[in-house]
């Protein structure tokens, strides 16, 4: 990273600024929020995901047909396509009951931090042991 | 006008603005990120990648990761510093907020959610803002399978009097 340069730091944390930002104002960051749109009381969320997709998909289409390159990577611009098998859905059940239950995704958590939730360390620190876990079992397979 | 009719006869108790604008600007961090270098950022990555700072673990050592980890935590602490410069400086009401939701639940969703989005090659953010933005069919199932656990476990812990 340090060989890209200041340029390339500097748009990642802008950008991840600007997204923590639309995570806050949004109220993703705060769990109750969350579990008041999965339990059908409040649609907002809706907007959130449907405005934030809006906003890259015709980022994504314009970048595609009529730009070639980033300019602080060289990197042609893709849209993201990730191959499909069994563990797409069986991913999405774990995350689904795990998001069901806390209230809180891997984004939303690093912003809480932001907006001063610290018992959100609980969530982060349990998402770090679920990721080292499954890391460590399929490492321990492959091997 | 279908969808405007279901719109409506949807509950909105906090309206739709703040939803609509944080959407929003979701999606043009993750396009900042993307027309500056290409990346398509997720959050959930940097759970392994920052892993590969501590463990030896082949899984998180893969190229891709070592090589992502340093840009991983600086898009992390982005993320940190805007929520924070909403919450403390240009909120309307400023100030630390604190969840009533129970430890237990954080902890141990915050487990699966984990073991989950790596397993599923992504989050939220990953598949979907970014999945879903790409109109990639792996992504709209993982999310459409996500979606339907989440309403399905907090409705059913709800249903067993767990609040919050």
């Amino acid at each position: 990273m340090s060989e890209r340069g200041l340029p390339f730091v500097t748009v990642v944390f802008v950008g991840g600024l600007v997204f923590g930002l639309g995570l806050a104002i949004s109220g993703m960051a705060r769990p109750e929020v969350v579990l008041d749109f999965l339990q059908f009381e409040d649609a907002g969320l809706l907007f959130v995901m449907g405005g934030a997709a809006f906003v890259t998909g015709v980022t994504f289409a314009v970048a595609t047909r009529y730009l070639d390159r980033a300019p602080l990577t060289g990197t042609a611009y893709a849209r993201r396509l990730k191959s499909f098998d069994r563990n797409v859905v069986a991913g999405g059940v774990v995350f689904g009951v795990g998001w069901g239950l806390s209230g809180i995704c891997p984004g939303a958590a690093y912003a809480s931090v932001g907006i001063g939730n610290l018992p959100i360390l609980w969530a982060i620190a349990g998402m770090f042991a679920g990721a080292y876990a499954q890391g460590y079992a399929r490492s321990r397979l492959a091997g | 006008m279908s969808a405007l009719a279901v719109s409506l006869s949807l509950p909105f108790p906090r309206g739709v603005l703040p939803y609509l604008v944080g959407g929003l600007l979701v999606g043009l961090g993750a396009a900042i990120v993307y027309l500056g270098t290409g990346i398509i950022a997720g959050a959930s990555t940097f759970l392994e990648s920052t892993l590969s700072y501590l463990s030896g673990v082949e899984r998180f050592n893969r190229p891709a990761y070592v090589a992502s980890r340093n840009w991983r935590v600086v898009f992390t602490l982005g993320i940190v510093a805007g929520a924070a410069l909403w919450a403390f400086a240009l909120s309307p009401d400023p100030g630390a907020w604190t969840t009533e939701v129970q430890p237990w639940r954080l902890l141990g969703g915050g487990v699966l959610v984990g073991v989950g989005t790596r397993l599923g090659k992504g989050c939220t953010s990953g598949h979907g803002v970014c999945g879903v933005g790409s109109r990639s069919g792996t992504s709209l199932v993982n999310v459409a399978t996500f979606m339907a656990f989440a309403i399905g476990t907090a409705q059913l812990v709800q249903a067993l009097g767990v609040h919050p």
